[in-house]
């Protein structure tokens, strides 16, 4: 379960929440996971296919990976497959295990919590799910009815409070609005989104 | 799908088709007294044509409606009639006040409808027209009010008949922000102090927000989004 | 761009708009044409009439002998020709006996040749019923072989019963022998009588009432959907059009509806115009080639209809401003003021008074004056109804629901309702003033002919010629199956001396019976004589009368044989003959004809002999009604013995033909008015409900009855139209009470129309609303409430 809904203050829409830092740490493990799931991979190899993927503008730093996926064999999410050694340096081939599967579909299954600028982990999650061959629109559902809650907590909140929660319970609302919306429009395009991710 | 105990309104497996388009292909509907449940999806989805049928006013295909015990489909137009006169109320989007009745008669026709007189049913439309901020309108007509005090005005009409089920369409979907708002703020307090349970029909999430629960129609099917979670 | 070339730019796109708009475009513009057509019809029928009248007379006057070239002698180019009309079932046939006495006789208009002796020429609609089983019983009548069917030219109407029964026995007996006219030509050439002035009056107000309503039917139909029109006109505004613009656009598009108007009434017209031939009122009918517009008042219809479509149109925008994003009606029209509605009407009275009486000494109408203040007055109606109608439903309130949906209705636009009541107001009101006019001209029109039809069904007269013998002929007559009763009775002249130069006696001569007919005589036997007293009739021939004893000539006592310019008549001079002195004197009592007796009363065998043909010879004949046949065959017998003879059939009272037929012609009108504009109320009241679709559907879905809604449509219709009816009812009476002050009649107000007239007018009400209810029932369906 996520953390309780009742915890957040709607003061927590502070700048710092609007870097997408810790938003993208949370869930880079994740990430590389669940493309493991289709086979084993270098780590380069991993680094290409999350830039294709997901990377866009912010291609993943190397350091990144390596630390990434020294957390995760320490874990046991994932185990060493080979050691290619050749001119370059020495490259690790991970697989993953069944107890990083099983984290996978965890994350996937889980809500994310109601956040701005959660869109580039949900959309991380609708097509690691397209791709693992697991329920996108389960996970979009899912996540609807959590934004859902959460905004039924805000109205409420608005109803009693004095203007100034109202205000700042309404700037909530319609950015989680604006989440629901775009889920909604999500939902509508899986099947399309389904075949890009596929090619 | 067994009615779930201390349900008013329920319906399993409704179907309807208009032509070859079908509007419902097994939408799953209940609803308890009181509850505030909010009826999404896409646009062309089946959500009004859900209302329109748990409201009595269109039969559908196939499928059962119960209502307090009473099986809906198996009453003929005129007992469905008395049955929206007393026991439901209706707020639509637009186009739903008589445009040469003033305010307070508009919210007196249910009333009046029922073969209440008209002095006391004028009575009781005023004391809704004070719950719902629009007192001051009692001699308008429809044509000098805004849109939102409109709005204020069909609900006032809705409670009216003290119904026990109100069925809103699209109730904000002429309204701007703030109005809206009111509106259901106003819309959904009057009915939970009457106990009344309001199927509320929108496409705005913001407005969905004051449900108490959400059932999302797809390609004429439901969901009820409160198993998800 | 010049102003004109602004207006035709305008005007053009608007009638582009008008055919242009999709399917939608088309049916408001059909429907207008339609309505526009409908109207445009009755007006080219209306200035038709008078035209198809002036030439059944011309055809009328064309054959007739009346005051043709005559001839005394026969000749090479003398035709004789008599009139022996006859009447079978109720239907009047028009006959001539003729007979050529030379090869150059004139031949009668629409004949190829004169009928020899046993042929005869008939009309089309006469040959048609002596082929049907219908005309049986007049087939043995009319035996004769048909030699040709009469052309179009001979005759004044397509169904007029017409024959020309050739003969070669036909004589004149003199020139007193006023039968039969020797005549060289056919033709009369005299100024047609004008009509009488009231029935002037009626003929000019007949045409205001009816006319009056098609032109507010016109008005309304080119409003055909007009709130649709007026938001497509909010788009134009929206892309930049000004408001002067759209209003020009409004006008193309009127225009454009007005045109196909003209021209689907053009063809509604050319189809009535075809059908009339087919049609017979009260035996008159009209050549559809007769019914034709004159030019100027056709050019007339033709310009002033799309001129009014544009100027109505630019009217009833006046109140409404077209703004880009909608169409605003100025929410609070000024109220209506009352002064100059008023105006109207009390200007078209005080046209209408000064000319009070005039009716009666035959003084001549300003037919203008009449017709403006009759216009005034109606116009006066149209625009006091929205005055009435507005103050009359502000004030109302209470009911029952669909009573209030109504009336609240009505208080916010009841100028729509009112538009729609006005046409049927005009029609009721002026029907109702006309047939008041006409229920109280009637006792002048419609003489009482003091005949007693209880007494006698028919009276057979005998001419003075007359070639088969009383007795005879009252013989075959009573043998006809069905005749109860056949009472011969001649009348001679006498006189004390030759030639009779003052008075003459009438000397009437019948069996006891027969003279029991025409006086009270007590006891009475064969070989009696009676002086009668108590005619007080002055201006018969008789008026002398004899003592018993006197010595008296009978017989030609005027000396009118002698004086025979041919003198070859055979007939013996006066006889002489003595009054028995035991005559009695009895009180003469009305004949069944009506006729009062004065002279003398003999029996058969006290009558004078040799007194050659009698002056005056009737048969009054009583037959058993419940025979339908009694009353032809006896008319059969009657034309095989003598076709000169007449058997007239007896009637309490007869009506002048020129008012009957203007009677049925304001009926017929009315009703078609009323069915015209029945159709553009039915059409406005279906627009009026698609408009309200969305509301019809949230009411129902609310859970109001369809009864409900049903019974608010009524009422809405209702309540306009029962207003304007009192109010027509009121104003009819009025106009009426004034016309028949003009026309010097004591007031009366006729209820029976007054009653007709307004049920008609309701029962448009009740036909518009049970029509319009289907549609309602649709338009209620929950469909209403989807938003796609």
């Amino acid at each position: 379960m996520p953390q309780s809904p009742e915890g957040i203050r709607p003061a927590i829409y502070t700048l710092s929440v609007y870097t997408q830092c810790r938003v993208a740490d949370m869930s880079i493990g994740h990430t590389l996971l669940g493309l493991l799931e289709a086979g084993p991979r270098h780590g380069y190899d991993l680094k290409r296919t999350f830039d294709e993927k997901f990377g866009h503008d912010r291609p993943l730093a190397y350091g990144q990976v390596y630390s990434t996926m020294s957390r995760l064999l320490k874990n046991g999410l994932v185990e060493v497959d080979g050691v290619e050694s050749g001119g370059g340096p020495e490259r690790k081939r991970y697989a993953i295990t069944d107890a990083g599967i099983t984290d996978v579909g965890a994350w996937l299954s889980q809500p994310e919590k109601p956040e701005p600028y959660l869109h580039s982990t949900l959309y991380t999650k609708v097509v690691l799910a397209l791709l693992t061959g697991r329920r996108a629109d389960e996970l979009l559902d899912t996540q609807r009815a959590e934004h859902l809650r959460l905004m039924r907590i805000l109205t409420q909140r608005k109803r009693k409070g004095d203007i100034a929660d109202q205000l700042v319970c309404d700037h909530a609302l319609f950015h989680l609005e604006a989440d629901l919306r775009w889920l909604e429009l999500t939902a509508a395009r899986l099947d399309q989104l389904a075949r890009e991710v596929r090619r | 799908m067994m009615t779930p105990a201390g349900t008013l309104l329920a319906a399993t497996d409704l179907r309807k088709a208009f032509g070859t388009t079908k509007a419902l292909d097994g939408a799953e509907f209940s609803i308890h007294p009181g509850e505030v449940v909010a009826v999404m999806g896409p646009s062309g989805s089946g959500k009004s044509t859900l209302l329109h049928c748990l409201a009595g006013i269109v039969p559908p295909d196939s499928g059962s409606i119960t209502y307090a015990g009473r099986e809906l489909t198996s009453l003929n137009d005129a007992e469905r009639s008395a049955l929206r006169r007393t026991e439901f109320g209706f707020v639509f989007q637009f186009g739903q006040l008589v445009p040469e009745l003033t305010c307070v008669e508009n919210v007196a026709l249910p009333l009046r409808l029922t073969g209440v007189k008209r002095k006391e049913a004028e009575r009781t439309a005023l004391h809704w027209m004070e719950q719902l901020q629009v007192e001051e309108l009692v001699a308008k007509r429809p044509g000098e009010i805004s849109g939102g005090q409109g709005q204020r005005v069909a609900v006032a009409r809705a409670l009216v008949t003290a119904p026990r089920v109100i069925f809103a369409d699209e109730p904000t979907g002429a309204l701007d922000s703030l109005n809206g708002e009111l509106v259901m703020q106003l819309l959904t307090e009057a009915a939970r102090s009457a106990n009344a349970a309001v199927v509320l029909v929108t496409h705005e999430t913001r407005v969905a927000a004051y449900s108490d629960r959400e059932i999302v129609v797809r390609d004429g099917k439901s969901r009820d989004m409160e198993r998800i979670v | 761009m010049s102003r004109l070339q602004v207006w035709a730019r305008d005007l053009g796109m608007g009638t582009r708009f008008a055919f242009g708009g999709g399917r939608e475009g088309w049916t408001r513009t059909l429907l207008t044409g339609v309505g526009v057509g409908l109207g445009v019809a009755l007006l080219l029928i209306s200035t038709a009439i008078p035209g198809a009248l002036a030439q059944r007379y011309e055809r009328g006057d064309a054959r007739s002998t009346l005051n043709s070239e005559r001839a005394d002698a026969p000749g090479p180019d003398t035709l004789l020709i008599a009139r022996i009309g006859q009447t079978y079932r109720n239907k009047d046939i028009e006959g001539n006996m003729i007979r050529a006495e030379g090869p150059d006789a004139p031949l009668p208009p629409g004949l190829k040749r004169i009928p020899g002796p046993g042929e005869m020429a008939l009309s089309p609609a006469l040959d048609e019923l002596l082929k049907s089983s219908d005309g049986a019983l007049l087939r043995e009548r009319l035996d004769a072989r048909v030699s040709e069917i009469v052309g179009a030219p001979g005759l004044v109407g397509p169904g007029e019963l017409l024959f020309y029964l050739g003969s070669d026995t036909l004589r004149k007996n003199g020139p007193e022998d006023y039968r039969v006219q020797r005549v060289t030509g056919f033709g009369h050439d005299t100024d047609r009588e004008g009509l009488d002035p009231v029935l002037m009056l009626m003929v000019v107000l007949t045409f205001v009432a009816l006319l009056m309503p098609v032109a507010v039917f016109i008005a309304t139909a080119v409003r055909f959907g007009g709130e649709r029109r007026d938001r497509r006109l909010a788009a134009l505004r929206l892309v930049g059009a000004d408001g002067r613009m759209v209003r020009r656009i409004a006008a193309g598009e009127a225009l454009a509806g007005s045109l196909i108007g003209l021209v689907l009434g053009a063809g509604f017209f050319a189809v009535g115009r075809s059908l009339v031939g087919s049609f017979s009122l009260q035996q008159r009918s009209v050549f559809p080639a007769d019914l034709d517009p004159a030019p100027w008042l056709a050019v007339l219809v033709a310009l002033a209809v799309p001129a009014a479509a544009v100027a109505v149109t630019l009217f009833a925008l006046r109140g409404v401003v077209i703004e880009p994003l909608g169409v605003v009606r100025t929410t609070k029209p000024s109220r209506r003021r009352i002064w100059w509605r008023l105006l109207l009407p009390l200007v078209g009275i005080g046209l209408l008074l000064p000319m009070g009486g005039r009716g009666n000494d035959h003084g001549r109408f300003n037919q203008w004056q009449v017709a403006g203040g009759v216009v005034l007055l109606l116009i006066g109606v149209t625009v006091l109804i929205p005055w009435l109608l507005e103050r009359f439903v502000a004030k109302m309130s209470g009911g029952p629901v669909s009573w209030q949906l109504a009336v609240r209705r009505l208080q916010v636009n009841s100028g729509a309702a009112a538009r729609l009541v006005n046409g049927i107001a005009v029609a009721v009101a002026g029907a109702i003033a006309l047939q008041m006019l006409f229920a109280g001209v009637e006792g002048e029109y419609t003489k009482s002919t003091g005949q007693d039809p209880g007494r006698a069904a028919v009276a057979v007269i005998v001419n003075r010629d007359a070639q088969t013998p009383m007795d005879d002929l009252a013989q075959r007559i009573a043998a006809v199956p069905g005749v109860t009763r056949a009472v011969p009775l001649t009348s001679a002249h006498a006189a004390h001396q030759v030639p009779a130069d003052e008075e003459t006696v009438q000397v009437t001569i019948g069996t006891c019976d027969a003279l029991g007919e025409v006086a009270t005589l007590g006891s009475c036997k064969e070989g009696d004589a009676f002086v009668v007293t108590g005619s007080t009739s002055r201006d018969d021939v008789y008026g002398a009368t004899a003592k018993p004893g006197d010595e008296l000539f009978v017989g030609d006592v005027r000396g009118y044989g002698s004086a025979s310019a041919s003198g070859t008549t055979d007939r013996p001079g006066p006889a002489k003959w003595k009054v028995p002195a035991d005559a009695r004197t009895v009180p003469s009592r009305e004949d069944p004809t009506g006729q009062l007796r004065s002279g003398l009363l003999v029996t058969p065998s006290a009558a004078p002999k040799e007194i050659g043909s009698f002056p005056d010879a009737r048969i009054f004949v009583q037959v058993d009604e419940s025979g339908p046949n009694t009353l032809d065959l006896a008319r059969n017998a009657v034309f095989k013995a003598d076709p000169f003879v007449t058997a007239m059939r007896l009637r309490d009272t007869k009506e002048a033909a020129g008012y009957s037929s203007i009677r049925t012609g304001l009926f017929f009108g009315a009703i078609a008015v009323l069915v015209l504009i029945g159709g553009s109320l039915l059409v406005s009241q279906l627009e009026q409900l698609r408009e309200r679709k969305r509301l019809l559907s949230a009411l129902v879905a609310f859970g109001t009855k369809r009864s409900t809604l049903s019974l608010s449509v009524l009422w809405q219709t209702a309540v306009p139209i029962v207003l304007g009816l009192v109010l027509a009812a009121g104003a009819g009476v009025g106009l009426g009470a004034v016309l028949m002050s003009m026309a010097a009649q004591p007031l009366r107000i006729d209820w029976a129309s007054v009653l007709g007239m307004t049920a008609a007018g309701a029962g448009v009400v009740v036909v518009v609303t049970l029509l319009s209810l289907p549609p309602l029932l649709r338009l209620m369906r929950p469909d209403g409430l989807r938003t796609e």
